[in-house]
């Protein structure tokens, strides 16, 4: 209370006013960014659940920053951050009890249901840096340049793991597909 | 002008799909595509890929915003929704235990903490059945034991006073983890059911509360500032061990 108290304060204080606005903005552009966020998440993990964990801690991290934030795209910045930290958590997959998923995340089946598991079993079939790159293009529409800051890589890399994705999903959903036919 | 003799190369087939090819390129792919059916076969394929991610996945952009991710919520009250969190938790796993444990191999929680919770069940394990050598410091050494262990661990540790959930302090040891030392404390109830607080450095940050069990003992654990906290417990009872995690988080809250 008396914290929030301090900050209204703060807040009004004729220095501060302007930075005030110009926070909300930054709280704006975040929030715009949520639903592409838990799309790009939903896709990179598989879970509903730890996808929407990755994007909440993503949002603390971005709104803990807020002062930090020195202008650029808001955008690339909070990609960036969830990558890193799906990075971190699949880097320590290693050991582990067994964890209670919260809720039996059934696919959020639009298009027929089979080819929306056809893809995501291909997607899960990619390391790391391949899923990313490709969501990052593909569903997320971003620039070679900008997935290239986002992984801290050079461009020609971005490119080559793209076309690794690419033709590794495409070899997944053709080599899934075969054998249905067959039966036919 | 281009040549268009100039074969198109794999990388530009990409950058024609994606939209990053220069426009004066353009042309030339395209006329290549027309000579070279497998190419075009494979510029459709990814073509059709990316129409099946977004069939997949745009409907995600639809849903309604949980309400935990709800901004307002996150910059106002930066720490209550850990106890929103502990409710979903548990709710969520009552409701859904049986699916939960047929599915346990396909989820994991996130960011690192997996190696962290199997280190404080084991260590809850080792040293909860032990009668007479349980910890290294007694409880009745209280201070001398958070400052040893503050010193030995780098962060300051607390024992916290849990008398109001009927818990008393054992005393607590020094452990190793994968990321250096770590401390375990242990508080016993009148009726001898033990509760352990392991702690240790982790690079999460800050974590919501989270479950997960191995076995029959069962851990809530959560970061905060670069610390990470398991309360671990043997009893089926979760009611209990919430409780008793809320209260320790509670301290924990105060200090900081």
């Amino acid at each position: 209370m008396r914290q929030l108290g301090v900050m209204l304060d703060e807040a009004f204080a004729p220095d501060n006013f302007c930075k005030l606005v110009s926070m909300s903005a930054f709280r704006q552009s975040v929030e715009a960014m949520i639903p592409a966020l838990r799309r790009y998440a939903r896709a990179l993990a598989r879970d509903a659940d730890i996808a929407d964990d990755l994007v909440q801690d993503t949002l603390v991290r971005a709104l803990r920053s807020e002062r930090l934030f020195l202008g650029g795209d808001v955008r690339s910045w909070l990609y960036t951050i969830l990558t890193n930290l799906n990075k971190n958590r699949r880097r320590s997959l290693a050991r582990r009890p067994q964890f209670m998923p919260l809720l039996d995340n059934n696919p959020d089946a639009s298009g027929t249901e089979a080819e929306g598991r056809d893809i995501a079993r291909a997607l899960s079939t990619l390391v790391e840096e391949q899923r990313s790159v490709l969501l990052l293009v593909m569903l997320e529409g971003l620039s070679y340049r900008e997935v290239a800051d986002i992984q801290g890589v050079p461009i020609g890399t971005v490119m080559s793991r793209l076309a690794r994705a690419r033709a590794h999903v495409k070899a997944s959903l053709e080599g899934e597909r075969a054998p249905l036919r067959r039966v036919k | 002008m281009t040549d268009r003799n100039i074969p198109v190369t794999e990388d530009e087939l990409h950058a024609y799909v994606d939209e990053e090819l220069p426009a004066e390129r353009r042309g030339d792919v395209e006329a290549w595509l027309a000579a070279h059916p497998d190419d075009a076969a494979r510029v459709q394929s990814w073509r059709t890929m990316a129409e099946a991610l977004h069939a997949r996945y745009d409907a995600v952009i639809d849903e309604a915003v949980p309400k935990r991710l709800e901004i307002e919520r996150l910059v106002q009250q930066p720490r209550k929704w850990v106890y929103g969190a502990v409710a979903a938790t548990l709710a969520a796993f009552i409701v859904g235990g049986g699916v939960g444990w047929l599915a346990h191999g396909a989820t994991a929680a996130p960011s690192g903490l997996q190696t962290f919770t199997v280190h404080a069940i084991e260590a809850h394990r080792l040293y909860v059945v032990e009668v007479r050598h349980p910890v290294e410091v007694p409880g009745s050494e209280r201070s001398h034991l958070q400052q040893w262990l503050t010193k030995r661990c780098g962060w300051v540790v607390r024992a916290p006073e849990l008398t109001g959930a009927g818990l008393k302090l054992v005393g607590g040891r020094l452990l190793p983890s994968s990321a250096g030392p770590a401390s375990f404390m242990m508080y016993e109830s009148a009726s001898g059911e033990r509760f352990t607080i392991y702690t240790a450095k982790s690079d999460a940050g800050a974590m919501q509360m989270r479950f997960a069990a191995e076995g029959r003992e069962s851990t809530l654990f959560w970061a905060d500032d670069g610390v990470v906290y398991a309360v671990v417990s043997t009893s089926a009872d979760r009611g209990r061990l919430t409780q008793v995690a809320q209260a320790i988080y509670d301290q924990m809250e105060k200090k900081s």
